[in-house]
Protein backbone atom coordinates (compact mmCIF):
# COMPACT_ATOMS: atom_id res chain seq x y z
CA UNK A 1 0.00 0.00 0.00
CA UNK A 2 1.36 3.44 -0.96
CA UNK A 3 1.24 6.61 1.18
CA UNK A 4 -1.81 9.02 -0.11
CA UNK A 5 -0.12 12.28 -0.70
CA UNK A 6 -3.53 14.02 -0.18
CA UNK A 7 -2.87 13.64 3.57
CA UNK A 8 -0.98 16.71 3.33
CA UNK A 9 -2.57 19.55 4.44
CA UNK A 10 -5.38 17.58 6.64
CA UNK A 11 -5.27 18.14 10.10
CA UNK A 12 -7.23 16.43 13.10
CA UNK A 13 -7.97 17.05 16.54
CA UNK A 14 -7.81 15.40 19.70
CA UNK A 15 -11.36 14.82 20.76
CA UNK A 16 -10.88 14.17 24.30
CA UNK A 17 -8.83 15.80 26.52
CA UNK A 18 -5.98 14.12 27.88
CA UNK A 19 -5.91 14.90 31.99
CA UNK A 20 -2.68 15.28 33.14
CA UNK A 21 -2.27 13.29 36.11
CA UNK A 22 0.29 13.30 39.15
CA UNK A 23 0.89 9.40 39.02
CA UNK A 24 1.03 9.76 34.95
CA UNK A 25 4.18 12.59 35.47
CA UNK A 26 5.58 10.15 38.16
CA UNK A 27 5.52 7.22 36.08
CA UNK A 28 6.76 8.59 33.08
CA UNK A 29 9.41 10.66 34.54
CA UNK A 30 10.61 6.68 36.26
CA UNK A 31 10.06 5.44 32.60
CA UNK A 32 12.96 8.00 31.11
CA UNK A 33 15.53 7.65 34.24
CA UNK A 34 14.76 11.23 35.81
CA UNK A 35 15.06 12.18 39.24
CA UNK A 36 14.36 15.50 39.53
CA UNK A 37 12.46 16.26 42.95
CA UNK A 38 9.63 18.65 40.45
CA UNK A 39 8.69 15.36 38.96
CA UNK A 40 7.66 13.48 41.93
CA UNK A 41 7.70 15.84 45.02
CA UNK A 42 4.60 18.78 45.15
CA UNK A 43 6.20 20.84 47.71
CA UNK A 44 9.54 20.63 45.50
CA UNK A 45 7.91 22.23 42.20
CA UNK A 46 5.78 24.47 44.46
CA UNK A 47 9.80 25.97 45.28
CA UNK A 48 10.41 26.49 41.85
CA UNK A 49 7.00 28.26 41.42
CA UNK A 50 4.69 25.89 39.56
CA UNK A 51 1.69 25.29 40.20
CA UNK A 52 2.07 21.14 40.95
CA UNK A 53 4.19 18.22 39.69
CA UNK A 54 6.33 20.01 36.34
CA UNK A 55 6.31 17.24 33.30
CA UNK A 56 10.03 15.88 32.12
CA UNK A 57 10.65 17.72 28.47
CA UNK A 58 10.03 15.47 26.32
CA UNK A 59 6.53 14.40 27.87
CA UNK A 60 4.26 16.38 25.76
CA UNK A 61 4.70 13.22 23.05
CA UNK A 62 2.15 11.31 24.90
CA UNK A 63 -0.59 14.02 23.81
CA UNK A 64 1.41 14.38 20.05
CA UNK A 65 1.47 10.53 19.56
CA UNK A 66 -2.32 10.20 20.58
CA UNK A 67 -2.69 12.89 17.80
CA UNK A 68 -0.54 10.77 15.06
CA UNK A 69 -2.65 7.81 15.64
CA UNK A 70 -5.78 9.83 14.62
CA UNK A 71 -3.92 10.16 11.26
CA UNK A 72 -2.18 6.63 11.58
CA UNK A 73 -5.64 5.52 11.79
CA UNK A 74 -7.31 6.94 9.10
CA UNK A 75 -8.41 4.14 7.27
CA UNK A 76 -7.25 6.33 3.71
CA UNK A 77 -3.62 7.39 5.17
CA UNK A 78 -2.32 3.93 3.62
CA UNK A 79 0.48 4.05 6.86
CA UNK A 80 1.36 0.92 7.83
CA UNK A 81 2.29 1.64 12.01
CA UNK A 82 4.41 -1.60 12.03
CA UNK A 83 6.90 0.14 9.24
CA UNK A 84 6.89 3.53 11.22
CA UNK A 85 10.27 4.79 12.06
CA UNK A 86 10.57 8.09 13.90
CA UNK A 87 13.13 10.09 12.05
CA UNK A 88 12.96 13.65 13.79
CA UNK A 89 11.34 15.11 16.74
CA UNK A 90 10.99 18.50 18.02
CA UNK A 91 9.47 20.36 21.13
CA UNK A 92 9.13 23.88 22.16
CA UNK A 93 7.36 24.56 25.38
CA UNK A 94 5.15 27.78 25.76
CA UNK A 95 4.93 26.88 29.52
CA UNK A 96 5.64 23.65 31.45
CA UNK A 97 3.18 21.08 31.34
CA UNK A 98 2.26 20.43 35.11
CA UNK A 99 -0.87 17.65 36.98
CA UNK A 100 -3.63 18.89 36.55
CA UNK A 101 -3.60 20.32 32.94
CA UNK A 102 -6.58 18.86 30.69
CA UNK A 103 -5.11 18.99 26.92
CA UNK A 104 -6.14 19.20 23.52
CA UNK A 105 -3.95 18.69 20.63
CA UNK A 106 -4.86 20.21 17.02
CA UNK A 107 -2.63 18.13 14.64
CA UNK A 108 -1.30 19.23 11.21
CA UNK A 109 0.36 17.08 8.50
CA UNK A 110 2.62 20.01 6.93
CA UNK A 111 4.37 17.75 4.46
CA UNK A 112 4.37 14.12 3.07
CA UNK A 113 7.14 13.49 0.41
CA UNK A 114 7.88 10.38 -1.12
CA UNK A 115 10.92 8.46 -0.45
CA UNK A 116 11.64 5.17 -2.34
CA UNK A 117 8.00 2.50 -1.33
CA UNK A 118 7.77 4.91 1.16
CA UNK A 119 7.44 8.87 2.62
CA UNK A 120 8.69 11.01 5.42
CA UNK A 121 5.86 12.61 6.97
CA UNK A 122 6.07 15.70 9.12
CA UNK A 123 3.08 16.93 11.81
CA UNK A 124 2.74 19.62 13.86
CA UNK A 125 0.82 18.69 17.13
CA UNK A 126 -0.63 22.37 18.82
CA UNK A 127 -1.59 21.32 22.31
CA UNK A 128 -3.15 23.64 24.40
CA UNK A 129 -5.25 23.62 27.80
CA UNK A 130 -8.57 23.36 27.45
CA UNK A 131 -9.15 27.30 27.75
CA UNK A 132 -6.90 27.68 24.69
CA UNK A 133 -3.97 28.95 26.19
CA UNK A 134 -0.97 27.60 24.32
CA UNK A 135 0.84 24.86 25.79
CA UNK A 136 3.88 23.11 23.46
CA UNK A 137 4.09 22.82 19.58
CA UNK A 138 5.51 19.38 18.82
CA UNK A 139 6.87 18.69 15.17
CA UNK A 140 7.08 14.98 14.48
CA UNK A 141 9.11 13.87 11.11
CA UNK A 142 8.09 9.67 10.87
CA UNK A 143 9.56 7.47 7.79
CA UNK A 144 7.23 4.62 6.83
CA UNK A 145 9.59 2.52 5.15
CA UNK A 146 8.52 0.58 1.83
CA UNK A 147 9.22 -2.37 1.42
CA UNK A 148 12.83 -3.48 1.66
CA UNK A 149 13.86 -0.23 3.18
CA UNK B 1 22.25 16.19 42.58
CA UNK B 2 23.62 19.51 42.31
CA UNK B 3 21.92 23.10 43.98
CA UNK B 4 24.31 25.27 42.56
CA UNK B 5 22.21 27.78 40.74
CA UNK B 6 23.71 28.08 37.12
CA UNK B 7 24.14 31.83 36.38
CA UNK B 8 24.97 33.27 32.90
CA UNK B 9 28.38 34.52 33.56
CA UNK B 10 29.69 31.15 34.45
CA UNK B 11 28.95 29.97 31.00
CA UNK B 12 31.10 29.94 27.69
CA UNK B 13 29.94 27.78 24.73
CA UNK B 14 32.20 24.56 24.71
CA UNK B 15 31.65 24.59 28.96
CA UNK B 16 30.69 20.83 29.66
CA UNK B 17 27.54 20.59 31.90
CA UNK B 18 28.16 16.50 32.24
CA UNK B 19 28.17 13.55 31.20
CA UNK B 20 25.94 10.20 31.56
CA UNK B 21 25.58 6.62 31.62
CA UNK B 22 22.19 5.30 30.13
CA UNK B 23 22.16 1.77 30.87
CA UNK B 24 19.05 0.24 29.16
CA UNK B 25 17.36 -3.23 29.28
CA UNK B 26 14.37 -4.71 27.89
CA UNK B 27 12.19 -4.08 31.03
CA UNK B 28 13.08 -0.36 30.41
CA UNK B 29 11.37 -0.42 27.30
CA UNK B 30 8.56 -2.14 28.46
CA UNK B 31 8.38 0.77 30.79
CA UNK B 32 8.65 3.13 28.29
CA UNK B 33 5.71 2.04 26.18
CA UNK B 34 3.59 1.51 29.39
CA UNK B 35 4.18 5.19 30.74
CA UNK B 36 3.96 6.39 27.00
CA UNK B 37 1.06 5.04 25.27
CA UNK B 38 3.77 3.69 22.38
CA UNK B 39 3.25 -0.08 22.27
CA UNK B 40 4.66 -0.93 19.02
CA UNK B 41 5.85 -3.91 19.36
CA UNK B 42 9.48 -3.58 17.76
CA UNK B 43 10.29 -2.43 21.26
CA UNK B 44 8.97 -5.28 22.85
CA UNK B 45 8.55 -8.32 20.46
CA UNK B 46 11.98 -9.94 18.44
CA UNK B 47 10.10 -11.80 16.12
CA UNK B 48 8.13 -9.03 15.11
CA UNK B 49 11.04 -6.98 14.70
CA UNK B 50 12.70 -9.38 12.93
CA UNK B 51 9.50 -9.88 10.85
CA UNK B 52 9.99 -6.26 9.71
CA UNK B 53 13.54 -6.38 8.86
CA UNK B 54 14.82 -4.56 11.83
CA UNK B 55 18.21 -5.95 14.05
CA UNK B 56 15.88 -6.58 16.67
CA UNK B 57 13.85 -4.97 19.13
CA UNK B 58 15.20 -1.40 19.43
CA UNK B 59 14.91 1.69 22.08
CA UNK B 60 11.63 3.94 21.44
CA UNK B 61 14.05 6.62 20.12
CA UNK B 62 11.80 8.75 22.51
CA UNK B 63 13.06 6.99 25.03
CA UNK B 64 16.78 7.66 24.54
CA UNK B 65 15.55 11.73 23.92
CA UNK B 66 13.76 11.53 26.73
CA UNK B 67 16.33 10.06 29.16
CA UNK B 68 19.02 11.97 27.65
CA UNK B 69 18.04 15.09 28.13
CA UNK B 70 17.95 14.39 32.29
CA UNK B 71 21.24 15.37 32.24
CA UNK B 72 20.00 19.04 30.88
CA UNK B 73 17.21 18.82 33.74
CA UNK B 74 19.41 17.96 36.31
CA UNK B 75 22.11 21.03 35.20
CA UNK B 76 19.60 23.66 35.42
CA UNK B 77 17.95 22.87 38.25
CA UNK B 78 14.45 23.01 36.96
CA UNK B 79 12.64 20.82 34.15
CA UNK B 80 10.27 24.04 33.69
CA UNK B 81 13.59 25.80 32.22
CA UNK B 82 13.93 23.56 29.09
CA UNK B 83 12.70 26.52 26.32
CA UNK B 84 13.10 23.99 23.68
CA UNK B 85 14.27 20.26 22.52
CA UNK B 86 14.43 18.57 19.37
CA UNK B 87 16.92 15.81 17.67
CA UNK B 88 17.37 14.25 14.63
CA UNK B 89 17.12 10.32 15.35
CA UNK B 90 19.94 8.66 12.81
CA UNK B 91 20.68 5.11 14.03
CA UNK B 92 18.47 2.27 16.37
CA UNK B 93 19.31 1.44 19.50
CA UNK B 94 18.95 -2.25 19.67
CA UNK B 95 18.37 -3.88 22.87
CA UNK B 96 19.68 -7.00 23.64
CA UNK B 97 17.81 -9.72 26.13
CA UNK B 98 20.38 -10.47 28.65
CA UNK B 99 19.60 -11.15 32.01
CA UNK B 100 21.60 -9.37 34.90
CA UNK B 101 23.03 -7.17 32.24
CA UNK B 102 21.79 -3.96 30.35
CA UNK B 103 21.25 -4.60 26.95
CA UNK B 104 22.67 -1.59 25.77
CA UNK B 105 24.81 0.94 27.30
CA UNK B 106 24.64 4.72 25.85
CA UNK B 107 26.59 7.86 26.70
CA UNK B 108 25.47 11.28 26.64
CA UNK B 109 27.65 14.16 27.29
CA UNK B 110 26.37 17.81 27.58
CA UNK B 111 28.16 20.68 25.98
CA UNK B 112 27.46 24.27 25.79
CA UNK B 113 26.51 25.08 22.43
CA UNK B 114 25.83 28.65 22.23
CA UNK B 115 24.77 31.66 24.65
CA UNK B 116 21.94 34.28 24.00
CA UNK B 117 22.41 37.09 26.64
CA UNK B 118 19.74 39.03 25.94
CA UNK B 119 16.96 36.15 25.94
CA UNK B 120 18.79 34.70 28.99
CA UNK B 121 18.94 31.56 27.65
CA UNK B 122 21.31 28.80 26.63
CA UNK B 123 21.61 26.05 23.90
CA UNK B 124 23.20 22.34 24.98
CA UNK B 125 24.15 20.10 22.68
CA UNK B 126 24.13 16.68 23.58
CA UNK B 127 26.25 14.20 21.95
CA UNK B 128 24.13 10.44 22.69
CA UNK B 129 26.46 7.51 20.92
CA UNK B 130 26.57 3.69 21.40
CA UNK B 131 29.38 1.95 20.50
CA UNK B 132 31.04 5.27 20.02
CA UNK B 133 28.66 6.02 17.10
CA UNK B 134 26.14 8.93 17.55
CA UNK B 135 22.28 7.72 17.65
CA UNK B 136 21.16 10.92 17.94
CA UNK B 137 22.09 14.08 15.72
CA UNK B 138 22.06 17.62 17.03
CA UNK B 139 19.97 16.76 19.75
CA UNK B 140 20.01 20.40 21.60
CA UNK B 141 17.61 21.59 24.12
CA UNK B 142 17.54 25.59 24.85
CA UNK B 143 17.29 26.68 28.13
CA UNK B 144 16.36 29.96 30.08
CA UNK B 145 19.09 30.42 32.65
CA UNK B 146 18.28 33.80 34.01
Amino acid sequence: MTINPELQGRSYALGEPYSVGRESIRDFARAVKATHAAHFDVSAAHALGHADLVAPPTYAIIVAQRADALLINDSDSGIDFSRVVHAEQRFTHHRPIVAGDELLAALHVDTVRAMGGGAMITTRAEISTVDGVAVATTVSAILVRGEGQ
Amino acid sequence: MTTQKVEMADLAVGTEIGSRTLEISRADLVKYAGASGDFNPIHWNERFAREVELPGVIAHGMFTMGAAVQLVTDWIGDPGAVLSYGTRFTKPVPVADLDGAPGAVVEVVGVVGALDAEAGTARVDLTVTLDGQKVLMKAQATVRVT
